[in-house]
């Protein structure tokens, strides 16, 4: 949960001013554009698998309740365990108390953005309990204290200067250069902490309400490791991820794995049924599976904005962002950035505190031509847009207040013939303390956010309605 | 566009009550006060069984795809939406249609990119009709920019709201119109116009900035 206002303009500032950041940023989402297409491409049913995914999130979402219900049996029926948490604050409780009727000391951790979501690393740690990401982005925002920078590549804001240094200080190693040499760096740490963990906690992909199946796409191994190699295995879901029947995996495996990164298939996906079986040799004695709700059953009953439950967090919306491209990911305050962080952070937290990032979008619509579930974006973003216009009362906000009157004389004026025109011959007078070389420069406020780096066209001194007058055909003439 | 409609033998009617189509409320959450401006819309070319051009694509598609929206509680409307909604028009769409008609003596000689604007490339589809358009001038060579259909931080109110954003992403939007070695840029939609213009002019970049049919209906020096 956030509790302070989400200042989009002064995180943006922030980033923007920050050219390695924006070199890295268009590095990363060129190459992830590039790759993302090659793979989609190679798919001539592509556009098929996109509607029939939609059909069926439509279908879950539309009677969630009774597919949770489905799952639960299923779950319980393997010899798994199911916990519902409503909010951030319960879900934490519940795998910190699970940690501790296990007498568990340590936790290996694979990359969930929905325990980023509840702070999950916060709670466990601040109970004793040690905590350690395993995913090598996760694991090197962890050290640095930091918070992703992305929902599928969390640190891609990191150099790989910035990393050697990172592990160098941490680890008491030389500054090695060779981004192999790093990586085998964390993974010589990492080992260890597989090795001593008494508990692992995994996110959730996708989770088959028929089998009580749950799915973990990866590319690291590590969530493999996590998920088999400790005693207990708690995994933690957002309520939305359910796919009803087992078969339909196949279409949401297809979508993700080239939506996120370009692979045809990611390097691992686990498909995980209960905890260890009688006469099975490895696999976790205790399986438990958390609910979390934290807002998305509110979301679910919207019908203008329950598609942003759709998503199947593949980050397909973050690389095309133009937005996402300028600011980078922790702009947008929270766990989620880019297209889906706009839709998705508002609805999850207060509308008052997250006003900015409904506006944070220029529209321009290239997240929903990738999204593999077809989220219309600019559609949910109107709509929470006018949920914020409507909703923000009185003088409270000042910009509010005057965008507002704005609009009301706007309206005023544009539905108004005899004002539109007399309001543009208003302008064309007016104009002339500003005007240069048939532009305008130097505005006043709000136009002044324009004119500061832009000049701006100058009204024309004879409206086009008199030139079609004066040389066509009279009022209301025709052209032959 | 009237001179290109004149050479396509089309007879031209302009209300001369039209304003707006209610687009910058509508896309800024002030429902109510776009409601007040789309009604005006649909007053004035409701009952036309002409074709309606637009220079602009996101005009073009805030009717088409978002009236049915702001109007979905009043039938009567609706019913308007739909006759407007099969009338009406991006410019490039319409002269692409009846290519066959048109007798273009563009006088303009060069090099040209073509930035796809957003809504008119994926609300409305449009994106062979002006490259074609604009490969049919003689003397005319049309080369492609890096990312044509990027976003030029245009958006609407996004340009207020967000000044430093949009300005780089507009910063963009022209080094990759400089890099293409075009001598000139050309869209069709006026925001984009506005906005791309803006910066050209105040940077002085050596690039022209043309609506497709200023260059379809160049008259420059010969």
């Amino acid at each position: 949960m956030i509790t302070e206002r989400i200042d989009f303009k002064k995180n943006s500032a922030e980033a923007l001013g920050n050219p390695k950041l924006k070199k890295a940023l268009v590095n990363f989402t060129d190459r992830s554009r590039a790759s993302r297409q090659k793979a989609v491409s190679g798919v001539f049913e592509w556009e098929e698998l996109r509607s029939e995914a939609r059909g069926i999130k439509e279908e879950v979402i539309k009677n969630l309740d009774s597919y949770l219900l489905e799952l639960e049996k299923s779950v319980t029926r393997v010899g798994g365990r199911v916990h519902w948490a409503k909010d951030a604050e319960e879900a934490s409780a519940i795998v910190v108390n699970i940690a501790r009727e296990n007498n568990v000391r340590n936790v290996v951790k694979s990359k969930s953005m929905a325990t980023e979501e509840i702070e999950l690393n916060k709670h466990l740690i601040s109970n004793g309990i040690n905590t350690v990401e395993t995913d090598l982005g996760e694991y090197i925002v962890q050290l640095c204290d930091d918070h992703p920078f992305h929902i599928i590549t969390p640190a891609i804001h990191k150099t790989k200067e910035d990393i050697s240094k990172l592990f160098s200080e941490k680890f008491g190693v030389p500054e090695y250069e060779e981004p192999q040499e790093l990586t085998n760096i964390a993974r010589k740490e990492l080992r260890e902490k597989f090795l001593s963990a008494d508990m692992g906690i995994s996110g959730v992909n996708f989770a088959v309400a028929e089998t009580g199946t749950i799915a973990i796409v990866e590319n690291e191994g590590n969530a493999r490791l996590a998920t088999t190699f400790p005693d207990i295995h708690v995994a933690i879901m957002g309520i939305e991820k359910i796919v009803p029947r087992f078969e339909q995996l196949s279409i949401f495996l297809s979508l993700l794995a080239r939506s996120a990164t370009g692979q045809k298939s990611s390097t691992y996906v686990s498909l995980i049924t209960g905890p260890k079986r009688e006469g099975e040799s490895d696999g976790p004695r205790q399986f438990h599976l958390v609910f979390l709700d934290n807002g998305r059953s509110e979301i679910a009953k919207s019908e203008e904005t329950r598609e942003s439950l759709y998503c199947i967090r593949c980050g397909a919306c973050i690389n095309v962002c133009p937005v996402y491209r300028q600011v980078g990911g922790h702009s947008y305050g929270w766990v989620y950035s880019g297209p889906i962080g706009a839709i998705i952070t508002p609805q999850l937290n207060d509308p008052q505190k997250t006003a900015d990032l409904p506006f944070a979008s220029s529209l321009c619509g290239a997240c929903r031509d990738v999204c593999p579930v077809k989220i219309d974006f600019p559609h949910v973003l109107l709509s929470l847009r006018q949920k914020v216009v409507e909703e923000t009362k009185g003088r409270a906000n000042l910009p509010g207040f005057i965008e507002k009157t704005a609009f009301r004389i706007w309206s005023f004026v544009f539905s108004k013939p005899f004002y539109y025109n007399l309001a543009g011959k208003t302008m064309a007078f007016l104009q002339c303390l500003y005007q240069k070389d048939n532009e305008l420069q130097g505005l006043p406020y709000p136009f002044s956010k324009w004119t500061r780096e832009k000049n701006f066209p100058a009204f024309s001194r004879k409206p086009f309605r008199e030139i079609w007058k004066e040389k066509y055909h009279g009022r209301n003439g025709v052209l032959r | 566009m009237l001179r290109v409609f004149s050479g396509m033998g089309l007879e031209i009617e302009f209300p001369q009550n039209q304003t707006c189509c209610g687009q910058p409320a509508f896309n800024s959450g002030h429902r109510k006060e776009a409601e007040k401006v789309a009604r005006h819309f649909l007053d004035v070319f409701g009952d036309a069984d002409e074709a309606i051009v637009c220079p602009s694509g996101s005009c073009v598609s805030m009717v088409r795809n978002y009236y049915t929206q702001l109007f979905r509680d009043d039938p009567e409307a609706l019913s308007r939406v739909e006759k407007v909604s099969s009338n009406i028009y991006e410019f490039s769409e319409f002269v692409f249609q009846r290519k066959e008609t048109i007798s273009l003596n563009s006088t303009y000689r060069g090099r040209v990119t073509f930035h796809d604007s957003c809504h008119a490339l994926r609300e409305l589809g449009i994106s062979s009709q002006p490259r074609e358009l604009i490969k049919s001038l003689n003397g005319v060579e049309l080369v492609e920019m890096k990312m044509a259909d990027a976003c030029c931080g245009f958006g609407g109110t996004f340009s207020i709201k967000y000044p430093e954003v949009s300005k780089s992403m507009l910063q963009e939007k022209t080094d990759s119109i400089m890099n293409s070695g075009a001598e000139a840029v050309v869209s069709t939609d006026m925001g984009c116009l506005m906005n791309i213009k803006g910066l050209v002019s105040r940077k002085k970049l050596p690039v022209k900035v043309f609506h497709l049919a200023e260059l379809l209906a160049f008259e420059g020096l010969k």
